[in-house]
């Protein structure tokens, strides 16, 4: 198995790393690529930061490792290779009635990353979080491969679960899959005038998968204002999505400034009428939503971007109030930011969510959005609150001290599985995450 | 109508993609080649992405005892049949030159192998009065070059001989389709020096399935590697003998 040199960034773009790449065919070639020694392994790289970089180091690309192994009807158990991207297993599967029972903003993230990041979705307050419809899984070391289930070896499962890939390679998993009508979404949108609105909304919301758009850049008494789907599975025809557009090339700055996402907010806005209006869309339209535009990243410029994304309790509702004001009052945010209602749904011991609501703002890599950022991540956890891993790529060791309780549950487990910390990756590391060594 | 795909050498990257391609149409495949564990995997996951029937089978390009049941089984299923070629192998060039006797397996592996199946397969093909073959082949098949002039070979080879089955087969119906991929993102090229403009398996399967809709004769995939061939079949012998391209 050959080894390629090359730089590369996870998905903001912000961080880049330069390593030794494989990427095996099938999964004896992993065998043999892993040989005697444990080695990081990635998906398509779709995590924001440095949760795929190990710079100076190796990596294991696991994206062609994504057949589709077997499927029971009566169960509704899927088995598939690590690097099957969600999305293809909901263009596979909602014709015939079943989808992955959670589903993360993007149909690019593979199960492995899926597993790796513990991700959410739009029906987070409801399904709780991505492993927990996860009934196996095969993790991969030096002596062989294991199979990992909640039951038979629940420690590890749960350091296994949002782990970030610390415990071994995630070969292949077995995960329960949901019913549903059809591979179309019926969805509801309404303008949402202010905070106060947005909370009591999304609070009150009976709809399976709920998400929020917020206008970071609305202040005063428009702070908070934006656009509340709610969505529902259905059957029916509609037409299907036109080919997916590129980015050819790193926009510039002035794509992304503050006049430019200002007016393009307050026309978003206007796009849901007063009344508001209730849509049929393909079930991709409404799931992955950017992945219409291949490569939007590049919209940010060669620089790239920040994602800050927090949750916090119920109860720090007004902290998330404060923390949106300030960043409305930068005008550093771009039109990408998101609401939602957490539940207390998770599966590991670094699995994000935690019940309350969860803001994300994506922001141009700049000075005065780092220092911004950093401030947030701070505030987060004066709440009571925590960032997510899957997203950030600028708290210090320091900064995310008491956000996890269970840390030191998890790094018991995976001093066990990675003794010498050959899984270490960049994130890990910045984080401190497996201790000061 | 029911539609059948032969698949030889059905593990390799570009294969697999256009198996996926062929499975979501709903088509029945017949995945063939040697690594029979790899092969049954991927039968299962043309299955779950929609296939009709998806079913592995044992080839060996230089076994021409695994042909016979190759056939025997395609002819087995009703309405259309198609082939797809994607066997093949490159050794280096060095490694050829330090033991001329791999020139053998080569020729097997690119050109005598598959050929033999497909003219095995051809009058069944012929009494259908339909379907099509699909001949990969490669731009190295266009020139003879310092770096791989012994798969070039081969693949010219492959290439005269699918110019000759489509101008058989055209009488009765059948379409066969060559094509001369370019640099094509697999396990062969990934981390070899001096790679550029590499295309995706998926979209060269793609290419290939789109050929075959507009009866394509001759494809080169991406499309340029067209011109950047004309380009290096007109050098004339004298200069292009002392170039190292």
């Amino acid at each position: 198995m050959s080894w390629k040199r090359t730089e590369y960034a996870g998905w903001g773009r912000a961080l880049r790393a330069t390593a030794e790449i494989a990427r095996p065919e099938r999964l004896r070639a992993l065998h043999g690529t892993m040989g005697d020694a444990l080695v990081p392994a990635m998906g398509m790289r779709r995590s924001y930061g440095d949760a795929a970089l190990v710079d100076g180091g190796r990596v294991i690309d696991m994206t062609r490792l994504d057949r589709m192994i077997g499927f029971d009807p009566a169960t509704g158990i899927l088995e598939v290779e690590a690097g099957v991207r969600i999305g293809e297993i909901a263009a596979a599967f909602a014709p015939r009635g079943w989808l992955p029972a959670v589903m993360p903003g993007t149909g690019f993230a593979t199960v492995g990353g899926c597993i790796a990041q513990d991700v959410h979705g739009k029906n987070h307050h409801h399904a709780g979080s991505f492993c927990q419809h996860v009934v196996s899984l095969r993790l991969a070391t030096p002596t062989g491969e294991n199979e990992v289930t909640p039951e038979g070896s629940p420690d590890l499962f749960r350091a296994t679960a949002g782990g970030l890939g610390q415990t071994g390679v995630i070969v292949s998993a077995r995960m329960k899959l949901a019913r549903c009508p059809g591979d179309v979404m019926v969805v509801t949108e309404r303008r949402i005038a202010d905070w106060d609105e947005f909370l009591a909304r999304l609070d009150g919301s009976r709809a399976t998968y709920t998400v929020g758009w917020i206008d970071a850049t609305a202040t005063g008494a428009k702070l908070g204002r934006g656009i509340l789907e709610e969505g529902e599975t259905g059957s029916g025809l509609v037409p299907r999505r036109r080919r997916a557009a590129r980015v050819p090339m790193d926009a510039p700055r002035i794509a992304l400034s503050s006049p430019v996402v200002r007016a393009f907010n307050a026309a978003y806005f206007r796009r849901v009428p007063a009344s508001g209006r209730t849509v049929v869309r393909p079930i991709d339209d409404f799931f992955f939503p950017l992945d219409r535009i291949h490569d939007w990243n590049r919209l940010y410029g060669k620089s790239g971007f920040h994602q800050f994304q927090c949750v916090v309790p119920v109860g720090a509702a007004d902290a998330l109030r404060a923390m949106l004001e300030r960043i409305a009052r930068s005008g550093l945010a771009s039109p990408l930011a998101v609401l939602k209602r957490m539940g207390a749904g998770r599966a590991g011991y670094l699995s994000f969510p935690m019940e309350g609501y969860t803001l994300a703002v994506d922001m141009p890599n700049t000075e005065a959005a780092r220092s911004l950022i950093r401030e947030l991540i701070v505030q987060a956890r004066d709440a009571g609150g925590r960032i997510y891993f899957a997203k950030d790529s600028l708290a210090r060791a320091e900064d995310i001290t008491g956000m996890y309780p269970e840390l030191d549950d998890w790094r018991v487990v995976v001093g066990r599985q990675d003794p010498q910390g050959r899984l270490i990756t960049d994130l890990v590391r910045r984080l401190q995450l497996r201790g000061t060594a | 109508m029911n539609s059948t795909w032969i698949i030889l050498g059905a593990t390799s990257s570009m294969a697999r993609a256009f198996a996926r391609a062929v499975a979501i149409e709903g088509a029945g495949i017949l995945l063939a080649g040697r690594d029979m564990e790899e092969l049954s995997r991927l039968a299962s996951d043309c299955q779950l992405r929609g296939a009709r029937i998806a079913t592995a089978l044992h080839f060996d390009a230089r076994d021409p005892e695994t042909f016979g049941p190759l056939i025997a089984r395609a002819c087995q299923e009703e309405g259309e049949l198609n082939a797809a070629v994607f066997a093949g192998s490159m050794p280096s060039q060095t490694e050829i030159d330090s033991d001329p006797s791999l020139i053998d397996g080569v020729m097997a592996d690119n050109h005598t192998g598959p050929a033999r199946v497909l003219h095995m397969l051809a009058p069944r093909m012929e009494s259908r009065g339909c379907g099509a073959i699909v001949g990969v082949g490669s731009v190295a098949g266009d020139r003879g070059r310092l770096n791989n002039y012994v798969y070039g070979a081969a693949k010219a080879a492959f290439a005269t001989y699918l110019s000759g089955l489509r101008n058989r087969l055209a009488r009765s119906g059948v379409h066969v389709v060559t094509v001369k991929p370019g640099f094509v993102d697999t396990a062969m090229t990934w981390g070899l020096p001096g790679m550029f403009l590499v295309a995706s398996p998926e979209a060269v399967a793609q290419d290939i399935l789109r050929a075959v809709r507009k009866r394509r004769n001759v494809i080169y995939t991406p499309f340029f590697w067209r011109w950047i061939m004309l380009i290096i079949r007109t050098i004339p012998e004298p200069i292009f003998k002392k170039l190292k391209i």
